[in-house]
């Protein structure tokens, strides 16, 4: 891609829904991971203090359950949002249907990631790559709530939670569950970090706003590309 | 479970045959009422079946197994339990009790199950071999897996003693030499108990039978086939130690203060997070005591797989695949440390590969800056 044009078409591509999941999202993982790796790993406190006079592993579990409904009830709602919203939330994204799909993929990992030069790929919104990637990353959505709630469902009453008390037998017992749990914490973990450079390094490289898209919505477009994106859905 | 054959004494009257007291029988069937977590009326329930019905037939076979399950049995804390079954009541056939040998034994099994069947229970100990046509565990010049087929046949119900019986246990540990395998996989279309743990609390395995015969069917049993009256709480969440865990303070070591002081077990292996059982409400021997209170972690021997979920002392299984010392977090450690020097690299790269078109951006930017 070589920058020829100057001028920057204006593109609405994230909606104000699927931006505050966005961040719910990412305060949610953050939390949780921070939560959950100390629930697996908790620190080593001397303290003279009595026991009841202390909540402090109480605090950290509730937080976690907390989070943890809300990161559920966000991600139902993204799910719903891909059938109800604009063009660049739709489910297609994420999911390979067709011989363009792959592709575009083909093209993502040769430009961004391979970094052969002197070939152009565009895509406005999720490129096929990333969207492919978040498929992978709902599916791990998945299964940690899966096994969270399974893991949950002893401890409450109520019938939502109750509805998960299926999972510990599939898993062979909480301990195994346990295990799933944790290691799957170790996904979002690796994921974070990918992400969160690529969102850099797009910005850095294309100039096109990826960072502030996640603020307001916008990004932008070169005026050349944008006709000929317009022409080609024509 | 009202049988219609000759009249035989009932609980109650074998029991005062034996010496006990009304006041004795009374405490024996309050407590059990208890232990079911029943309400306080059906304790009277309890005594008034006890009265008046003859005593339930059970078979009771051992297989792979060590015993412990007939040891905790015989030491829970009433006496009447032990009496209930194993002494004078109802078992008609158990290799380790009773008197009768060789042939005798045999054909008392035999004359049980002709006798009463679809009456009796069939009480089991010990999982089965399947490896080699069961010739790992024989008795009586037949495999374990043809005599638990034939007494099921006719039983009323199989009860699954302790961890060999509902999960396999040790002996069914990777990579499991004999086949050994839990009853439920072998026996079909008859309502099976599970009493896991290794042993089962004493109390616990009374509790299920006192039930039976109470009320005339099995006590409600959880998802897995345990009864819920004891096995629908964790260890944890009925842990006397419960409140160093919500205060955050870890036994570190077993030789620390900490330990001395009584803190929660969690960090040195404890598994009552994830282990299903009545231990630390009932207690073992008599309510002494308990792992835990003992000063040791619970190792989650009434759950399935315990023997091969990992090291005793630590929270978390092994990693599989990645050696005997690997766990997740070191795995995970060592992937988010190869994902930051990847991404690392590819920043690097970035710069030099596509070092034209970013400083042609630079460029562009700057003399629209100056532009204005």
């Amino acid at each position: 891609m070589e920058a020829t044009s100057t001028r920057l078409r204006r593109v609405f591509v994230w909606e104000l829904p699927v931006r505050v999941y966005h961040w719910i999202n990412a305060l949610a993982v953050v939390g949780l991971c921070v939560t959950g790796y100390l629930i697996g790993n908790p620190p080593a406190i001397q303290s003279t203090a009595e026991a009841s006079h202390r909540f402090l592993f109480g605090t950290i579990r509730f937080i976690h359950f907390t989070a943890a409904y809300i990161f559920f009830f966000n991600f139902l709602f993204r799910l719903y949002w891909g059938f109800v919203g604009n063009k660049y939330a739709d489910w297609k994204n994420f999911i390979p249907t067709g011989r363009k799909f792959f592709r575009e993929m083909r093209d993502v990992l040769r430009i961004d990631i391979l970094l052969q030069k002197n070939r152009d790929h565009l895509s406005v919104g999720h490129n096929a790559l990333a969207g492919f990637i978040y498929f992978l990353t709902f599916l791990a959505f998945l299964l940690q709530c899966v096994t969270g709630f399974g893991l949950y469902a002893g401890m409450s009453d109520w019938w939502f939670a109750d509805l998960w008390v299926w999972v510990s037998g599939v898993f062979g017992g909480d301990f195994g569950l346990r295990n799933w749990h944790h290691a799957a914490m170790w996904f979002f973990i690796v994921f974070a970090i990918i992400h969160v450079y690529l969102v850099f390094y797009h910005d850095y490289v294309e100039g096109r706003g990826e960072i502030s898209s996640m603020g307001g919505g916008w990004k932008f477009i070169e005026e050349d590309v944008f006709e000929k994106e317009e022409s080609k859905v024509e | 479970m009202h049988p219609t054959t000759t009249k035989r004494p009932s609980y109650y009257e074998e029991l005062r045959d034996k010496g006990y007291s009304r006041r004795d029988f009374m405490k024996f069937c309050t407590m059990m009422a208890a232990y079911l977590g029943l309400e306080a009326s059906a304790a009277g329930q309890i005594a008034k079946t006890l009265e008046t019905t003859p005593r339930i037939p059970v078979i009771w076979l051992h297989f792979q197994e060590c015993t412990c399950c007939s040891e905790s049995f015989i030491r829970s804390s009433h006496p009447i339990v032990a009496d209930i079954v194993l002494d004078k009541i109802s078992l008609d056939y158990t290799e380790t009790l009773m008197a009768a040998s060789g042939h005798r034994a045999e054909e008392a099994m035999k004359s049980t199950m002709e006798k009463y069947h679809g009456e009796y229970v069939l009480c089991v100990e010990g999982s089965v071999p399947t490896g080699a046509d069961g010739v790992y565990c024989c008795i009586g010049g037949k495999s374990s897996m043809d005599i638990l087929q034939e007494c099921a046949e006719g039983a009323k119900a199989v009860i699954c003693w302790g961890s060999c019986a509902s999960n396999g246990c040790v002996q069914s540990a990777k990579p499991n030499p004999t086949g050994a395998t839990p009853i439920h996989k072998l026996i079909k279309g008859k309502p099976i108990i599970k009493v896991p743990g290794c042993p089962p609390i004493g109390e616990v395995m009374a509790g299920v039978l006192v039930h039976i015969i109470t009320f005339g069917r099995l006590p409600e049993l959880d998802r897995v086939g345990r009864p819920k009256a004891f096995y629908s709480k964790r260890v944890h969440d009925t842990c006397y130690r419960r409140p160093f865990y919500d205060a955050g303070l870890f036994v570190e070591t077993f030789d620390d203060e900490n330990a001395q002081k009584g803190y929660c077990l969690y960090k040195v292996g404890c598994k009552g997070p994830s282990t299903y059982n009545a231990c630390g409400v009932m207690r073992w021997n008599n309510g002494v005591s308990y792992p835990i209170q003992s000063g040791h972690g619970c190792f989650g021997c009434s759950e399935e797989n315990f023997w091969d979920n990992g090291p005793l002392y630590r929270q978390m299984a092994n990693f599989p695949g990645f050696g005997i010392e690997s766990n997740a977090d070191k795995v995970g450690m060592i992937a988010g440390a190869a994902t930051v020097a990847g991404v690392t690299a590819h920043a690097i790269a970035t710069n030099l590969r596509k070092s034209k078109l970013i400083s042609s951006h630079i460029e562009e930017g700057r003399e629209a800056e100056k532009e204005l």
